[in-house]
């Protein structure tokens, strides 16, 4: 395209009270090279007026639109010019707002943010999407149960094509070993019958559900839209193409031999599954001798919430139990249940149906430490508690013991194997070898062929769940088009299941979609750039595929990297690792923020420091810091980026070469419960920021002179003075050697 | 093929808008209707999220930025929904739009405020300062425009923002209009309120200055709250040091509420973590029936808060909270059930975890809809096409929330297609 440049300067909202704008056209002119009648004024940018006469300028063929005025927080509906490239210089948030009115340092900021915004756009290019080839919209399920199932059906129901693929024989997983169900509506009184035998016969009628039963995926290979599925079905191997997956892999119940102190190993204490079992059968009748149980102790939190078995709670089992205390009453008339619990958690209006059970004079209930459950002969057996509400100490028979046993995500033993290689690999070839040979590999669920591994990876301290870290965004896995749903996610009622069922499903529609339309996912979704590196300068380092938080770049057979587009989030992080600096995206690269950086002016007296701030949260955190009036240093230039991760060490390098005397990079929180919405990027800048201020020590260049400081949006309050202390600090240092060479 | 129809979705709290950019971003035009000013309900009121404390603010950024982006979405401000005809695929909706007397020339100068003379209690703050009638919430509100209050507004006769505003934004004599809408699915997010703390008499039924409620504490700690983030206690603004905090509070009790809220319990332990923090020479008394932090990350949660020497847990009802009136301090009685003890204990400000009510107890929406006797939803007795979210169906957190409007969008989209 070729360029027709527009510089649109607003005198509204006190940028031109505070700002010299004859003179900020001027330089812009020089300092931009651009022609003085394209730079033009008006006192109120957004008004129709304004808006006029750029549209005017559109209409005669500008194309790159540089607007100075306000922040692009605001006002994105009236500076909004379909078809060219256009930046929003933030003169009002950045400037006016936060500098002292008419001074030779509120100019030159004004003066350099303008320059570097006609900058990015000579340097940018309008966004054209990659669409690749055969794409298919088909929605692949991993797992048959409530969860699965539900995710097939509303997928089908929107119109899109699924492949379930279970590995047993028969759907419906453990929703379908049920013998009831704990209310789901309102009075919460009456058991509901499984809902699972009703979603297995509307699926394998739906026009649009193929069900692959017995059926393991053995290898997945490819990228959103273009995912190639190798299935194995009783010996035999498929390879479909699917568009995306909803992994509803499930969960195991922890294994009870592990809670002998709890009595397990007795014929007549059981697990809350084998309750259902039986339940399913008839009466209650205990494994030991067939006789109907009568007085049937129930142990909550069996192995759960216990540092040495799950430490956490399975969310479903207290109201799993009072079902089963139901059944037992049910059953027969004089039957008694008694509940031994830590905390009894039924949220919501689950509430209303511990309400109903309390109302039960059938029902006891006791909070009470277990401390064992013993033979107590005749089959029958004791239970001990200690701080109950019925006494200190208590000692109660049952002929019958349930164990409120919690679950395991199917993804916790792959990541425990994966954690395990992962730290013999560290130790050297022979270290791996043996931990190959000597562990037992358990069963895998997704094979990808990834260069990041074969699995979902889960969060560290969260035993194994494929969760999401985001409380805002539910669906956020690291590999991209893959989203998870059910107990495979966390511990969730069936209540819960479904709805996240329905979401996950969503969202894999959306994927397909916007890779359709070759523009990214959540959350840069509208984002039709995408990494373009230039392979011919690449030396295969791989550093970005070892850094791409979503894993999306792989490696040929020769070892060179091999970006997968559809599987790229366009946060850039590719961009900031890569030592040639040759992924660019159209109108973010490292020559555009370079060059930006390059044409901000270096005073020879006085202090020039760079902020590259985070623009999800960093930046909106100075605007607000902005719109409370707080002062900005004006030795700063602020620059957003995608993503800190997306910082190139060679802006550092050519920032301190050039005489800048100190950078901060202001990023996300990052660790545990990290804040970065590209979930590694402050993490990787920080990381390569720690290498570089070892070179700046060699180079006899202050390490103090780098920061990486980790703010959230909410910081708006500190933001000034964190930057004052900084500046405080650079000029305690002194100036940058380098100034003026 | 016809044309997909749109989806309306009710309420623009964070279900409403995660069911909105949801919907548009699986190609789908939306509109969605807030009947307050601003957009982003109650998570615009609090401080942090459990259990990441991590600001809800961010989430709300990027959804926000997602609407920018998306094209596909209708917005509109103090809007209510009037009328709702129809079926599934094909619902006809009166909405109707109250003037906010500021149009889209507002560039949120705030130069209205400064010069507007009436003052009026803050809502967003549950009334503990005050603003002026022309108003913007906090500094990162949704849309970034201001609002003038009808209700307190002396009008014409004043003027003084009209004469203050450079931008001939705002027009005092803007007058409410109705709108009729054509959607193929109709989304229900109006969300909850807070229980009425008056109702709660033993509880010092609102008039003890000390106690407050969980939300008030949210505004309490949140940068942009009534004392800029400072944990005072109302009676004299001295830093709360010794606080308590009174579990179902109006919940779990058939006399008030039968169910449970489902985020109190994680609340409260979240905001002994901001007086923990702001305030290391602390302490906190939490009064409970049960600790309900199921899952994996809400356990871990509790557990760290286990760990504080200076936080203490009491399983017990308190049976009455009463005010010291020489020193405003806090008096609460109950008794600790594990012992069999009666507790009668001095605090310097009380938190009372007060419930979730929703929205639909008081506000019925208009058309065909039934309801359980607590005013919630019933959900499964929904004509088809129409779809409630989260708090309107059962208390949730946020994040069951943002997974339930998912789930919804996928149910509005199936109506939708044509």
């Amino acid at each position: 395209m070729e360029k027709k440049f527009g510089v649109y300067i607003c005198k509204g909202c006190g940028i031109g009270e505070a700002v010299n704008i004859d003179e900020l056209k001027k330089t812009t002119a020089g300092g931009a090279k651009i022609a003085a009648e394209a730079i033009r004024e008006h006192e109120i940018l957004c008004s129709p007026a304004g808006l006029e006469m750029i549209n005017n300028d559109v209409k005669e063929g500008t194309n790159c639109i540089v607007v100075g005025a306000c922040s692009p927080r605001v006002k994105f509906e009236e500076f909004d010019f379909p078809g060219a490239l256009t930046e929003r210089v933030n003169l009002r948030e950045l400037v006016a707002w936060t500098m002292e009115p008419n001074t030779e340092d509120t100019q030159s900021v004004a003066e350099d943010y303008l320059k570097m915004g006609v900058v990015k756009l000579q340097r940018g290019d309008l966004p054209e999407p990659k669409i690749l080839e055969d794409l298919s919209s088909t929605i692949m399920v991993v797992g048959g149960g409530f969860t699965g199932l539900t995710a097939a059906l509303e997928s089908a129901n929107a119109g899109y094509k699924v492949i379930l693929v279970e590995k047993e024989a028969e759907l419906g997983g453990w929703g379908a070993k049920l013998y009831k169900e704990t209310p789901r509506t309102y009075p919460y009184d009456k058991l509901d019958d499984p809902a699972v035998f009703g979603k297995i016969k509307e699926a394998e009628a739906h026009e649009n559900i193929r069900i692959c039963k017995s059926t393991v995926i053995e290898k997945t290979d490819g990228q959103p839209g273009l995912f190639d599925v190798t299935l194995r079905t009783n010996g035999s191997t498929e390879t479909v193409k699917v568009g995306s997956f909803i992994m509803a892999a499930g969960w195991k119940p922890y294994d009870a031999t592990k809670l002998g102190h709890l009595g397990y190993g007795n014929p007549n204490v059981i697990t809350n599954v084998q309750m259902e079992e039986i339940a399913k059968k008839g009466k209650i009748i205990r494994p030991s001798d067939g006789k109907e149980a009568k007085n049937v102790a129930f142990i909550q939190c069996a192995g759960q919430r216990d540092m040495n078995h799950l430490p956490y709670c399975s969310a479903f089992c207290c109201a799993t139990s009072l079902k089963q205390a139901k059944y037992v009453r049910e059953k027969s008339s004089d039957a008694v249940a008694m509940i031994f619990y830590k905390d009894i958690r039924t949220p919501g209006q689950t509430e209303l149906f511990y309400k109903n059970m309390q109302n039960d004079p059938g029902v006891l209930l006791t909070k009470a430490d277990v401390t064992g459950i013993t033979d107590a002969g005749n089959g029958n057996l004791y239970v001990e508690a200690e701080n109950t509400l019925l006494g200190e100490k208590i000692k109660v028979e049952a002929d019958l013991v349930v164990l409120a046993t919690g679950i395991v995500p199917a993804t916790r033993a792959p990541q425990e194997y994966l954690d395990g290689l992962a730290a013999a690999t560290l130790k050297g070839d022979e270290a791996k070898k043996n931990y190959i040979e000597g562990t037992e590999k358990p069963e895998f669920i997704l094979n990808l062929a990834y260069k990041q591994g074969p699995e979902l990876p889960s969060e560290d301290g969260y035993y194994g769940f494929a969760d999401s870290s985001f409380i805002c965004f539910q669906y956020e896995t690291r590999r991209t088009g893959i989203y998870t749903a059910g107990c495979v996610k966390q511990p969730m009622t069936m209540v819960d299941a479904a709805s996240d069922a329905a979401g996950a499903a969503l969202k894999a529609i959306q994927c397909v979609e916007h890779v359709a339309k070759g523009i990214a996912v959540h959350p840069r979704a509208w984002d039709a750039t995408f990494p373009d590196p230039m392979m011919i300068k690449c030396t295969s380092c791989k550093r970005c595929t070892d850094e791409c938080p979503f894993g999306a770049i792989d490696e040929d057979e020769k070892g060179t990297p091999f970006f997968k587009i559809n599987r790229c989030r366009r946060c850039g992080t590719c961009m900031g690792a890569c030592p040639e600096r040759i992924v660019s995206f159209k109108d973010f690269s490292v020559d555009i923020v370079g060059s930006m950086i390059k044409n901000m002016d270096v005073p020879d007296e006085g202090y020039r420091i760079i902020v590259l701030a985070c623009e999800n949260d960093a930046y909106p955190a100075l605007d607000s810091a902005a719109i409370k009036k707080y002062k900005l240093n004006p030795s700063v230039r602020i620059i957003p980026v995608r993503c800190l991760g997306s910082t190139n060490l060679v802006w550092v390098t050519d920032a301190l070469s050039r005489g800048i005397d100190g950078l901060i990079l202001l990023g996300c929180k990052y660790g545990e419960n990290y804040q970065c919405h590209f979930v590694k990027g402050s993490e990787l800048a920080s990381y390569r920021f720690g290498k570089l201020q070892e070179t700046l020590t060699k180079l006899q260049l202050e390490a103090d002179r780098c920061q990486l400081m980790q703010v959230a949006i909410s910081d708006y309050d500190a933001l000034p003075k964190m930057i004052d202390d900084f500046v405080a600090r650079i000029e305690e240092i002194g100036p940058n050697p380098f100034k003026g060479f | 093929m016809a044309e997909n129809k749109k989806v309306l979705v009710i309420g623009g709290g964070f279900s409403g808008l995660t069911a909105a950019v949801e919907t548009a971003e699986a190609g789908f035009e939306v509109i969605i209707v807030e009947k307050t000013p601003f957009f982003g309900g109650r998570v615009t009121q609090l401080n942090k999220y459990f259990p990441k404390l991590c600001p809800p603010n961010c989430g709300l950024e990027i959804n926000f930025k997602r609407i920018k982006n998306s094209g596909d979405i209708i917005l509109h401000t103090l809007a209510e929904v009037e009328k709702i005809s129809g079926q599934e695929g094909n619902y006809d909706v009166t909405i109707k739009l109250s003037p906010r007397f500021v149009n889209d020339k507002c560039v949120g100068c705030n130069a209205c405020a400064e010069a507007c003379p009436v003052e009026m209690p803050n809502e967003f703050n549950f009334g503990m300062n005050k603003t002026r009638a022309a108003y913007i919430t906090h500094n990162q509100a949704f849309p970034f425009k201001y609002v003038i209050d009808g209700k307190n507004c002396k009008g014409t006769s004043c003027s003084k923002c009209v004469a203050a505003c450079k931008y001939d934004a705002i027009h005092l004599d803007m007058k409410a209009e109705t709108i009729n809408v054509n959607v193929g699915a109709i989304v229900l997010a109006t969300g909850w309120e807070p229980y009425d703390v008056t109702k709660l008499d033993i509880l010092g039924a609102g008039q003890i200055k000390n106690v407050i409620t969980n939300m008030q504490m949210e505004r309490l700690a949140s940068p942009n709250g009534p004392t800029d983030g400072k944990i005072l206690r109302p009676s004299d603004s001295k830093p709360a040091m010794n606080i308590a905090f009174v579990q179902c509070a109006g919940s779990r009790d058939e006399n008030h509420l039968p169910y449970c809220s489902y985020i109190c319990c994680m609340a409260s332990l979240k905001q002994v973590t901001y007086v923990r923090e702001q305030y290391p020479d602390s302490t906190a008394r939490i009064f409970y029936i049960d600790i309900r932090t199921p899952g994996t990350r809400y356990e871990q949660f509790y557990r760290k808060i286990q760990g504080d020497q200076n936080v203490t847990f009491t399983k017990g009802k308190v049976a009455r909270i009463t005010e010291d009136p020489a020193t405003k301090d806090v008096i609460v009685e109950a008794e600790d059930v594990m012992s069999g003890k009666k507790i009668k204990a001095r605090f310097d400000m009380v938190v009372l975890a007060t419930g979730m009510v929703p929205s639909t107890r008081a506000a019925k929406i208009p058309g065909d809809i039934a309801y359980t006797p607590e005013g919630f939803v019933a959900a499964a007795s929904l004509n088809k096409g129409i779809y409630a979210v989260g708090s309107l169906k059962s208390p949730v957190d946020v994040a069951r929330s943002v997974q339930d409007a998912t789930g919804v969008a996928i149910k509005s989209i199936q109506s939708a297609r044509r």
